[in-house]
This record gives C-alpha cells, sequence and structure tokens, in this order.
C-alpha cells in the first residue's frame, strides 16, 4: 500500500466540501442536488476501496434512488407553499458542531488505533467458493455464507412498504400511489423512455446475472429495473399499480418467502436451517436470486411512489 | 497505509458533518439527507476495515463490503418510510415543521385514527 496521492486527497476534500454544502445550503433542492453528487464521489471512493460491488449498489440505490426519493419529496413541500421554519438559533448551531466533533473525533480515534495487522475473513470466505457454484465472493456472503441477513433484509423492506402504505387515508386504501403523470406522450421524455427502457432492463438483467462472477448481483441489478420502471412512471408511459392488485403483492413477498422456503427445506434434508445441499447449491440459490431480483424491483419502485393517493 | 487511513478520517468527519446536520437542521427532509450523510461515513469506515483486510488475493475483505450493500438497501428502506412520514406530516398539518406548536393551516387533519 503506497502513501495518499494527491488524487485520493482531492478527492477526500471534494467529498467532504459537497457533503458539507448539502447540510448548510438554505435551499432543499440544491441540498438535494448536491447530495446526488456527494453520493457519485462517494460510490468513486468505493471504487478505490476496491469494493466495486459496493460502488455499485452506492450509485445505483444510495446516490440513484434516494436522490429521486428526496427531489420528488422537495418539490412536493416546496410546491405546498409552507413557510420555511426559523433557522435554528447559535446556540442549538454550536451544541450541533460540539456534537458533531466529539463524533467525529472518536472515529478518528477508532481508525488510528485499528489493530494491525488486520483481521480478515478473506481466506475462509474464498476457500468455500467452490462449495457454493459462485465465483464472486462478496455474493457469496450475501446468499450463502450471511444468508440469514440478506433474508432479514428482505423482511425489512417489506416492512418499509408496509409502513409507507399505512399512511393512506381510508378513501384511498389499496389505490395507486401519487398523483398521475400529465405528461406529453409525444414529447421528447416519452420518446426518450421508449428507448432507454428496453435497453435498461437488459442491463439490468445483466448485471443481476453477471453477479455470480463478477462485480454485480441482485440488488444492484434490481435497482436498475427499478429505475426503468420510475422512469417510464415519470414519463406517463406506464402508470403505478394499485397496490392491492394481487399479483403486486405476490411479487412483494416473493424473494422472503422463497428464501425462506429453502431455508426450511435445508432443515428438513440438510444440516441447518438455509443449509444448501452441495449437488443443489448453484441452482438454489439461482432461484432465490430471481426471486429476490423481481422483489427487490418492484419494492423499491413502490417505496419511491409512496403512499396511495388515488382510487383503483 | 496513507491512503487507507485518509479515508478513514474522511469517513470519520462525514459521519460528524451528518451528525451537525441532523441537529442542526430544522425541516426534516433536511435531518433525512443529513441520516443519509451519516450512514455513508459509517459505511466508508467499514470499506476501510474490508480494504485493510485485503488477503487471499482479494482487493478487500468480502464480509464488511456485504454488510454495507444489506445496510445501503435497510438505509433506503428507512429513508422512503422518513419522506412518506414527512409527507404526511405536511398533508395533516399543513407544514412541516417540527415544532410541537406549529400553526395549523390548510384541510383539516380530521379526527385522529
Amino acid at each position: 500500500m503506497i502513501t495518499a496521492s494527491l488524487f485520493d486527497i482531492g478527492l477526500a476534500a471534494l467529498v467532504v466540501s459537497v457533503a458539507a454544502f448539502a447540510i448548510v445550503v438554505r435551499d432543499t433542492y440544491s441540498a438535494v442536488v448536491a447530495f446526488v453528487a456527494y453520493g457519485l464521489l462517494v460510490s468513486l471512493r468505493w471504487v478505490l476501496l476496491h469494493a466495486v460491488d459496493v460502488a455499485l449498489t452506492e450509485a445505483a440505490i444510495g446516490s440513484g434512488l434516494t436522490g429521486v426519493l428526496l427531489l420528488s419529496a422537495a418539490a412536493r413541500l416546496r410546491g405546498g407553499g409552507a413557510p420555511e421554519p426559523a433557522p435554528p438559533s447559535v446556540r442549538v448551531r454550536a451544541l450541533a458542531a460540539a456534537c458533531g466533533v466529539a463524533v467525529t473525533a472518536g472515529l478518528v480515534g477508532a481508525v488510528l488505533s485499528f489493530p494491525d495487522p488486520a483481521p480478515t475473513l478473506a481466506a475462509p470466505a474464498t476457500e468455500a467458493l467452490p462449495a457454493t457454484g459462485l465465483g464472486n465472493p462478496v455474493t457469496a456472503v450475501l446468499i450463502a455464507y450471511r444468508a440469514t441477513d440478506t433474508l432479514l433484509e428482505k423482511v425489512v423492506l417489506v416492512l418499509a412498504l408496509l409502513g409507507v402504505w399505512s399512511l393512506a387515508g381510508d378513501a384511498v386504501w389499496g389505490g395507486r400511489p401519487g398523483a398521475k403523470q400529465r405528461a406529453d406522450p409525444d414529447g421528447i421524455l416519452a420518446y426518450f423512455t421508449r428507448r432507454l427502457v428496453p435497453v435498461g432492463l437488459l442491463v439490468g438483467l445483466y448485471v443481476f446475472w453477471v453477479g455470480a462472477t463478477h462485480p454485480g448481483g441482485a440488488f444492484q441489478g434490481a435497482t436498475i429495473v427499478a429505475a426503468m420502471w420510475l422512469l417510464a412512471m415519470m414519463a406517463g408511459v406506464a402508470d403505478v399499480p394499485p397496490v392491492a392488485r394481487p399479483d403486486v403483492r405476490a411479487i412483494l413477498v416473493a424473494g422472503a418467502g422463497v428464501f425462506f422456503a429453502v431455508g426450511l427445506a435445508g432443515l428438513a434434508f440438510g444440516d441447518a436451517f438455509l443449509a444448501y445441499p452441495a449437488a443443489y447449491a448453484k441452482a438454489l440459490i439461482i432461484a432465490i436470486e430471481i426471486a429476490m431480483t423481481a422483489t427487490v424491483a418492484v419494492t423499491l419502485t413502490l417505496l419511491i411512489a409512496g403512499a396511495p393517493e388515488r382510487t383503483a | 497505509m496513507g491512503d487507507v487511513t485518509l479515508f478513514g478520517v474522511a469517513g470519520a468527519v462525514l459521519a460528524g458533518l451528518g451528525v451537525y446536520g441532523l441537529i442542526a437542521s430544522p425541516q426534516p427532509l433536511r435531518k433525512i439527507l443529513a441520516l443519509n450523510v451519516l450512514g455513508t461515513g459509517v459505511f466508508l469506515l467499514f470499506g476501510v476495515v474490508a480494504r485493510r483486510g485485503a488477503a487471499a488475493g482479494l482487493g478487500a475483505d468480502p464480509v464488511p463490503q456485504a454488510l454495507v450493500i444489506t445496510g445501503i438497501v435497510v438505509a433506503f428502506a428507512a429513508t422512503a418510510l422518513a419522506v412518506a412520514l414527512t409527507l404526511a406530516l405536511t398533508r395533516a398539518a399543513g407544514s412541516a415543521s417540527l415544532e410541537s406548536d406549529a400553526p395549523a393551516v390548510g384541510e383539516d387533519p380530521g379526527p385522529p385514527r
């Protein structure tokens, strides 16, 4: 490992400055745009840390989807004409700054006192790879070694969506989220969408499939699919489905459902919950990943669409 | 080890910035944004741990990487729920203020359910 290069130092300074701008700027819209730029810079940092899988996830979800979510919320809050709350007093800001400095100091202390040599699970993660039939150790950790985390994460996604839906009024319960987009069906956005969506869907499926052996995987691929669907909704080419539709709900629980069923089968036929018999490991992992990709794509899209606001 | 330590310090500064914004920003949406900055700062510290654990021909330890991928997805789910709550608060109270004595303007929120 070499000492910090000029590029590393410059990028670190840029990331911190953009984050500071996003936090302190008065206009919320500017803050959100800065946050999206910040997310892309952070994913560049992940590439420099040799974590390309994380970089893809950060760019797609942390920057892209979170950016869309915050931008649309900022636009709606601004459209409401609500008065901006008064800025906090100097005392509150000083207190907040003191808390921030304390957290930073504690974390810097932790960074400087990391044990040397660093503990690592890279060797055992690589050694067990042939048993899973996968070539990408990060995917192996997500789907095989620590599959329980990923299973519970699917449950968290569904619970978050239930929380969002439960904010709907009684009259629109089970209806369609958000206002109908009134985009020009012959406009440039609709044209662009029709051209881009087929290519984007193919890229999403490719990223999912290649994740078995290379950087990529179910989350990253699903996010690209979700982004294409969101684009089609924003361009007015497709409408949001009503949340009460049975097929939508079936896809939402498919990821956790298939995962859980394979886990129970592992209990019945193998050694433990979520144990994959060696002969079927690859097939089971692909079945879980296909169900997971569909679930994640639909869940992320509906999380951004928000609570139902129109009757079906 | 210089580059990795630099990334760690930057992650710590980002976490501190997030804490500042979380407390000092008056609007809920800005607090949500600050929470996400705090989150990425902590994730980057995981990235430093992963990079330091580079071994067996891998550029970084895959276990912290997988934890961060799960973390990013869960953070997004939490953000979506928080944004939906903020929009519901604005609909019900007429403003997105967190002040307890905020004037209720606009439509009648109706009976509590």
